[in-house]
């Protein structure tokens, strides 16, 4: 701060504060909500401070039959689905990313730019806008109620192909001359040299595909008929249906908690990852 | 593009780039070829027969008084979810980037919603706005108003303008932040010696100096609230009450998974990925832009 004024600093503060809260507020009232019972959470006005059941209803949402009235999977394996999900796709996406990278950056092979090309266009064409056509693609081939077919049509990725490009260019030319005077051929110098010298980006990267892949939600919603397959996040939306007729928000506001709970603590506790990997990423 | 000093050819670019392209060809151009095929066809009402019919689809498009409503339907929600996010993301920013020690503090409390799901920002708010039990309902009684977004479209699209509004500004927030603390210290002292106040130096430096900032966080903000929001509509109101919250990539599913109207939808898919590559080279060339100031 240029000056220093006690009451400026003050409102500074104050607004800020006022921020963090209002920001906070829809996740407060969600967790004030699984520390009640039932019968708390059927009557108006809803309660604003937590109660004392957290434990329980917890224990009921993992490991319970889920809600009256509904037939689902039991929320620890939709969690593991998720997790399946995620990691299938972050590093499924970082993999086949790297590869083609590298393949563009340090080769001189015909098709070359046609390739780069080709990855760009899926930059164009998201899952929202082809959802009819690539639902009937991977129906043929056999890969719905799977992991293949949750993940594996997301993971072409050109934002990643093209940080790691970026990344790649940046890497001294010396570099590859003395490993080739050394006698490395291309893969050692891959697995030797760039892949350790691109640690840290690909760790951003991660963090930002887990999050994505983890939040996933009109593909799994289109895919899994299975209920063994559902995933969390698109748990949330079928117990909404069934909340008109059994309003269990107790159980449901803890689902919605633990559906985010793991990628929020992936923000904020690799943030300065997060940060680099979006501003990277979105370049 | 090239290293100066490359690998030879041989087999091996070609292996390497083989799963990340049949992935592309399988996935994206196939399908996208698909869409863009089925989009010339008509099949009849038995699903018998299909018809090659040229642009008829979108001849329809273009005369449907629905489809036309949802264009300016989601040309409205997305301006107003993108001004309402990037609003308050500018005014914390403004005043986190005054706080010396603890802005980072600050930015840690503020960025965690970006990792919330859609879907699941759009069941917190359906839950603090429930009619019957909700929280906020139940404080605007107080205030003579009467909230139910299954009745009322206008409360139904605000409801689902904040939930989408609610889950961007950490986003927003991040890189205002970041292009403020970029602005050299000297510029800002200099102008505080020449006698202006913090919200002078606000309005007449700092918000100038980030304007690339706030166009590209605009084109950002766009395409994430036409693309992205889909899991908001859907557990908030899906699309209703009648089609007041219908936006586009909404109607896309609807119209193609619900309504089975196969030829119509791929239609809607390929405006829609028109639009996605108009964004994306106004977010390019932007780009390319900034690099070079």
């Amino acid at each position: 701060m240029v000056e220093h004024r006690p009451l400026t600093a003050f409102l500074t503060h104050l607004v800020l504060i006022l921020g963090v809260f209002a920001i906070a507020l829809p996740v407060w009232i969600t967790f004030v909500a699984s520390t009640h019972d039932e019968l708390r959470m059927n009557q108006a006005p809803l309660p604003l401070w937590p109660g004392e059941y957290f434990l329980a209803n917890m224990k009921q949402t993992l490991f319970g039959s889920g809600l009256s009235g509904t037939e689902q999977a039991p929320v620890w394996l939709m969690l593991l689905n998720s997790l399946a999900m995620a990691l299938m796709i972050s590093t499924g996406k970082i993999a086949i990313s790297l590869l083609s990278a590298f393949a563009i950056v340090y080769f001189k092979f015909p098709f070359r730019m046609g390739f780069f090309w080709m990855i760009f266009i899926t930059l164009m064409l998201p899952v929202e806008v082809r959802i009819l056509p690539t639902f009937e693609v991977v129906a043929n081939l056999g890969m719905l109620n799977s992991y293949w077919g949750l993940s594996i049509p997301l993971i072409a990725s050109a934002t990643a192909t093209f940080m790691f490009r970026q990344v790649f260019l940046t890497v001294p030319d010396e570099l590859l001359e003395s490993a080739r005077i050394d006698g490395a051929g291309p893969l050692r110098f891959f697995f030797d040299i760039l892949l350790p010298l691109s640690r840290t980006n690909i760790a951003a990267l991660f963090v930002i595909l887990f999050i994505f892949g983890w939040n996933q939600y009109l593909w799994p919603l289109l895919i899994t008929t299975d209920t063994s397959m559902t995933t969390i996040v698109m748990s949330i939306k079928q117990m909404l249906e069934a909340a008109e007729q059994s309003p269990q928000w107790n159980i449901i506001m803890t689902t919605a908690l633990l559906a985010m709970i793991p990628p929020v603590f992936v923000v904020i506790a690799m943030q300065k990852l997060f940060v680099q990997g979006l501003t990277e990423t979105d370049k | 593009m090239l290293k100066r000093v490359h690998f030879p050819t041989s087999a091996l670019p070609y292996l390497l780039v083989a799963p990340q392209i049949l992935i592309t060809l399988v996935f994206f151009i196939w399908p996208a070829s698909q869409a863009m095929y089925q989009s010339f066809l008509i099949e009849d009402a038995f699903g018998l027969g299909t018809e090659f019919v040229w642009f008829e689809n979108f001849q329809i498009l273009a005369t449907d008084n629905h489809y036309l409503a949802s264009f300016q339907r989601t040309a409205v929600f997305s301006l107003l979810v993108a001004a309402l996010s990037m609003g308050f993301a500018l005014i914390l920013a403004g005043f986190a980037q005054r706080v010396v020690r603890g802005a980072m503090f600050y930015r840690t409390l503020l960025i965690w919603p970006y990792a919330v799901a859609p879907v699941l920002a759009g069941a917190l708010w359906v839950f603090m706005f429930n009619p019957t039990l909700g929280i906020f309902p139940y404080f605007l009684e107080f205030a003579g108003i009467t909230w139910n977004h299954y009745l009322s479209g206008n409360q139904a699209m605000a409801l689902v303008i904040l939930a989408a509004a609610w889950k961007q500004v950490a986003y927003n927030f991040l890189f205002y932040l970041a292009a403020m603390q970029s602005i050299p210290n000297s510029v800002i002292e200099a102008a505080a010696i020449d006698g202006a106040g913090p919200a002078r130096r606000f309005w007449t430096i700092i918000f100038p100096l980030i304007s690339p900032t706030t166009f590209f966080l605009l084109v950002i903000n766009m395409v994430y609230a036409f693309f992205e929001t889909f899991g908001i509509i859907h557990a908030v109101t899906q699309g209703g009450p009648g089609t007041s919250t219908t936006i586009l990539v909404y109607k896309v599913f609807n119209d193609g998974f619900v309504g089975l109207d196969l030829g119509g939808s791929a239609a809607q898919s390929v405006v829609l990925m028109v639009l996605v590559i108009a964004m994306t080279v106004v977010q390019f060339r932007f780009v390319e832009r900034k690099v070079a100031y």
